[in-house]
């Protein structure tokens, strides 16, 4: 019986009792010495020019320091490229306090520098700005013919596959077609904590940052490029991070107005943001989509078309991968998919949990609800019948797919057999109850990733990697596969994260942490097994002699033969008996190349979704969720299932509540706050079930990783939309699904 | 934050004296709204006279019977208070459907009537707003009014009255207890909120240098017929789209006296005592109420986005009388206030 089997375990998160304790300080609780406070002024205009910032009007209030803008801030780095970041997408990337440009409302233009935080708002709340206005443009809508096929685009995004077969003939053809529109406005991420940089001044140009962010090494190469710094002189910190679901993978404008002043005033300075600040970035795009679906008479899909169109900024080309997954997660042998931009004056898009998929997902899997209705066949039959066994957009075998059990199981445990297929027929009192479905598909990615275990002689080991945890467990998973991996108790191994002078890790982004950071840990812990096997047998009259790393076991605290299990050296006493203080390991994971290239790595899910609606008054609530994902290997279900509930509240908020509404008049998002930017609260939320089916992959990466924190968003939208239809007999094909849409 | 100064009033009449004497003084309770405002530097104000320590806390029998509610009692202490749950329950439903917990035990009474439109340009000072800005122009109309005015409104703001507590004091035909430097006054709670005709940036009729000290519940029993729904956006945390106030008295199943308020709908709460006539002495049926809600909206105007109020709040006012009449305001909760 092992005591050191800790992967798969539903345990508490490590970081825990830090985290409700006060311990875990986050980027702007650093209270170093003879801090300053910087707060941030946004334009009031979309577009046009800053004629004249009035500083000296705020300069001459006592204790404030100064007011950095692009009226006196110094020549930076010049090339468009130093301020490009690991995801930045094609274009020139915006930057803060260098022009007198205006391109977008809220847009931050001066930074108020003062003796206090409270003094620095006071005066940014006095500052006066001069513009000239220009005429701005908002309006996706008025978009629509003005649409181009980007470039290249950032990391990670894909061309849409060249269509395959004849999708317009057969178009024509289908026995059943349907097509329509889909729409969600622009969504802002709005993690709990705000952007925030605490930059200490340790003399000359060197300082040490505490950046909210997504990727510490991210953050230390776009200061080092942008101020001329070296890697000495711009050490990042970010232990924590209070959510980020994709706002925090790009440098955001804070970090680079603290580093600026930090260096100005020879000074340590904060810029915190304000949570109203928090729509002055990047966000999920208001996207247009059509989608078009014909069936043959046998309810096979003969073809299928899904056309997106969403903003992006003037300056950049923003790309997401929105339709793509529409080629590969149903067999159809008539394709057409396609994709374009817009600009419009926003701030470029940013990746948002997701990102592209949950738009996908939301206008294809409503489409093949209706496509379901209009063939005459239960929409679960109907994706069933047309499972897809092969990537057909790649051509390949996925490593392993398990969605058709998630359809089963998650069905069984929704109840989806007792569902009457007519609109309406289904009651509770004089509620109306609608049944919905739908599926996603996202990717199960790999990066490269470094590093580094210690043994101490006391038997404890640290493993360092500069990942993040967003508050996803990174911390825990990591520690268990540490512990599990040398046979030691959780208690002996501390994971340390989130810091550049530790070995590089990618972006926390993408739901390839798990995989990434787990893969290293795990490599970089067998390096220090091996080690440690060829101290162990320098002992004294130990078992092991002879035996190589595959003969033995790591497990509860000793090594031992896997031929005999008796014959063992504690790992404690292995350092103390060779005079060794500490063991050290360090490594860099590189995924599998053949692996990689030869299979179609995904993870899947099926969601189910029960809402009760009143017809008179419009009001619906969400009662059930029944998720079950296909993910590979779960390392912690505990987190994992935390993982996956999160999504499910924020696919019901996308769905019902989420949308960023620009008032074109003004060119700006007028809701920007919470108030009335609205996500659900407790009440809002009823029985979530997440099931994560059973998914063993030695193809996808060694310890058959998927990642989790993606996968369990896509489909909810959709499944709430389809299940208000079959509620109502109305389709609501722009969401969010609100009151007066459900009115009847 | 602005620089402001504060002081903290000891008895009433130095409180009236101190905002008499200078119109910079905002006096501050629970602060719950204020402080927003201030941060977003919608309201400036130069001095804070605290009024939380004035002896205005007490829940206590009115002269005539009825009940008296200190201003500085706190909504939370109001709404569970036991004679308001006995004799005023649509008091503490409408409280209990407004912010959230820890809102409620920061918010006092008299805060609570004094709270300022959740329009999103009144709060965006990038914007035109007469309300913040007299003279500057209307954002709202002609831009994104989802969440505004259909009754009352003028062509300078149609901004809403946020408040649920008002709602059913309305309903229940409250009086205020108010202190000036001319002395005492009683105020009858129709007239204390305005609409806002040419004076948007004005909330309601008090001089300023006046103080709500208490309010005053009438001696008239509504607690057996009674309903509170509010519609929005979310379970809590959100202002009403539109919310009703409905309160009945029944003499078998004829109506005997009728109570009817919106909120969500106009710059104050809206009362309407034409279409409570229409209720009294007819029979509880859905007939009766749809004649009611009717008259309600008949003068209603729609902006554009929030032209489906008109619909709702008709929908709405039918649904609160029914919850009314039979008494099932509890069981109807489970789906439009709060959740099982």
């Amino acid at each position: 019986m092992s005591m050191t089997n800790h992967i798969g375990k539903p345990l508490n998160r490590v970081d825990g009792p830090a985290k409700v304790t006060g311990g875990a300080k986050y980027a702007a609780e650093f209270n170093v010495p003879n801090l300053a406070y910087g707060v941030a002024v946004s334009s009031s205009i979309a577009k046009g020019r800053i004629r004249k910032i009035h500083a000296d009007e705020i300069l001459a209030i006592p204790g404030v320091l100064q007011v950095f803008s692009h009226e006196n801030v110094p020549s930076l780095a010049w090339f468009d490229r130093s301020y490009k970041d690991d995801v930045a997408p094609g274009g020139s990337p915006f930057r803060p306090l260098q022009g007198a440009e205006v391109k977008y409302s809220m847009q931050p233009v001066a930074l108020v520098v003062a003796e206090t935080f409270e003094l620095a708002r006071y005066a940014s709340g006095l500052l006066r700005i001069d513009y000239d206005v220009e005429k701005h443009d908002t309006d996706l809508e008025t978009k629509r013919d003005d649409g181009f096929e980007p470039g290249r685009g950032k990391t990670g995004w894909v061309p849409p596959p060249k269509p395959r077969g004849n999708p317009d003939k057969e178009l024509r053809n289908a026995t059943h077609r349907v097509e329509a529109e889909y729409i969600h406005l622009a969504q802002h991420h709005n993690p709990m904590e705000m952007f925030a940089s605490t930059v200490e001044f340790l003399g000359d140009k060197k300082l040490t940052v505490y950046d909210k962010t997504q990727g510490a090494f991210n953050s230390q190469q776009y200061i080092m490029k942008v101020f001329g710094l070296n890697k000495d002189e711009a050490h990042v910190i970010s232990k924590f991070t209070g959510g980020g679901f994709g706002s925090g993978l790009r440098p955001q404008y804070q970090l680079f107005m603290a580093v600026l002043a930090a260096l100005e005033l020879k000074r340590s300075v904060r810029v915190s943001l304000t949570r109203q600040q928090m729509f002055s970035m990047g966000h999920r795009p208001h996207t247009l989509q059509y989608v078009e679906l014909g069936t043959n008479p046998d309810g096979s899909l003969a073809a299928l078309h899904h056309h997106a169109l969403h903003e992006t900024s003037q300056y950049e080309d923003y790309t997401e991968n929105v339709v793509n997954w529409s080629g590969m997660l149903y067999q159809c042998d008539n394709v057409k998919l396609t994709y374009q931009l817009a600009k419009i004056d926003v701030a470029t898009p940013q990746d948002m949990r997701a990102p592209g998929a949950a738009t996908g997902s939301f206008a294809l899997e409503c489409a093949m609800d209706e496509m379901a209705y209009a063939a005459g066949i239960d929409p679960l039959e109907f994706r069933l019948r047309n499972y897809a066994e092969r990537d057909q957009n790649a051509n390949k075998d996925f490593s392993s797919k398990k969605l058709r059990e998630c359809y089963h199981e998650g069905a069984a445990k929704f109840g989806w057999d007792k569902r009457t297929a007519e609109p309406g027929s289904m009651r509770d009192g004089d509620l109306l109850v609608g049944w919905g479905v739908a599926t996603g598909v996202w990717d199960a990615s790999i990066q490269k990733c470094a590093a580094k275990a210690t043994l101490t002689a006391d038997g404890h080991l640290t493993v360092l990697s500069g990942s993040n945890d967003i508050g996803t467990g990174t911390y825990t998973i990591m520690t268990q596969i540490a512990a599990e991996t040398l046979g030691l108790p959780m208690a002996a191994v501390t994971f340390q994260l989130g810091d550049t002078t530790m070995p590089e890790a990618p972006l926390q982004g993408g739901s390839w942490t798990a995989a990434s950071v787990g893969n290293a840990v795990k490599q970089v812990c067998d390096k220090l097994g091996e080690q440690l096997l060829k101290l162990a047998q320098k002992m004294e009259g130990q078992p092991l002699k002879g035996a190589s790393y595959e003969d033995v076991q790591f497990v509860n605290g000793q090594i031992r033969l896997n031929s005999d299990i008796t014959q063992a050296v504690v790992i404690r006493d292995i350092l103390a008996a060779n005079g060794e203080e500490k063991l050290e390991a360090e490594n860099t994971m590189m995924p599998n190349p053949v692996n990689q290239l030869k299979n179609s790595l995904h993870a899947h899910n099926a969601v189910f979704v029960e809402v009760k609606i009143d017809p008179e008054l419009g009001t619906l609530r969400v009662t059930r969720v029944v998720n079950a994902v296909a993910a590979g290997r779960i390392l912690n279900p505990k987190t994992a299932r935390s993982q996956v509930l999160g999504s499910v509240v924020w696919g019901i908020s996308m769905a019902l509540m989420e949308e960023s509404v620009m008032d074109h008049g003004f060119g700006r998002y007028i809701n920007h706050n919470y108030s009335e930017y609205h996500i659900p609260v407790s009440a809002d939320i009823h029985d979530i079930d997440v099931i994560f089916v059973e998914e063993e992959d030695d193809k996808v990466n060694p310890l058959g990783i998927k990642g989790i924190g993606e996968v369990g968003l896509l489909g909810v939208a959709a499944a709430v939309a389809n299940a208000a239809y079959h509620a109502t007999g109305k389709r609501i094909r722009n969401l969010p699904v609100s009151i007066e849409k459900l009115m009847l | 934050m602005n620089s402001f100064t504060y002081t903290r009033a000891t008895a009433v009449e130095a409180a009236v004296r101190e905002k008499a004497a200078d119109d910079g003084v905002k006096f501050i309770a629970g602060g719950t709204n204020l402080l927003d405002l201030i941060k977003e530097n919608v309201e400036r104000p130069t001095r804070l006279v605290d009024l939380n320590h004035l002896p205005l806390t007490a829940i206590e029998a009115a002269p005539d019977g009825g009940l008296r509610l200190g201003a500085l009692a706190t909504n939370a202490d109001t709404a569970w208070h036991e004679q308001v749950q006995k004799r005023y329950p649509l008091l503490n439903q409408a409280i209990l459907a407004g912010a959230s917990p820890q809102l409620r035990n920061m918010a006092t009474n008299g805060g609570n009537l004094f709270q300022r439109t959740r329009c999103y340009y009144f709060y965006d000072t990038a914007t035109p707003c007469n309300k913040r800005e007299p003279g500057s122009g209307c954002s709202a109309i002609g831009g994104y009014n989802r969440i505004h005015a259909i009754l009352g409104t003028s062509d300078s703001c149609i901004a809403t009255h946020p408040s649920d507590m008002c709602i059913a004091l309305a309903a229940l035909n409250a009086t205020l207890q108010v202190t000036g430097k001319n002395g005492e006054r009683t105020v009858k709670f129709e007239d204390f909120h305005r609409l806002p005709g040419n004076q948007p940036e004005l909330d309601n009729t008090l001089a300023p240098d006046e103080v709500v000290t208490a309010i005053d519940l009438p001696n008239e029993d509504f607690s057996r017929h009674f309903s509170y729904l509010k519609l929005r956006d979310r379970q809590s945390y959100a202002f009403a789209l539109v919310s009703v106030a409905a309160a009945l008295q029944l003499d078998g199943n004829t109506i005997k006296d009728a109570r009817l308020a919106l909120g969500g709908v106009a710059h104050k709460p809206w009362r309407d005592q034409q279409a409570e006539d229409l209720l009294k002495g007819q029979p509880a049926t859905e007939e009766t109420f749809r004649r009611a809600a009717a008259a309600v909206v008949e003068n209603a105007q729609g902006y554009g986005h929030n032209t489906f109020k008109i619909e709702l709040a008709k929908r709405a006012i039918v649904r609160a009388l029914k919850q009314a009449a039979e008494g099932t305001q509890h069981a109807a909760d489970i789906f439009t206030n709060s959740n099982p």
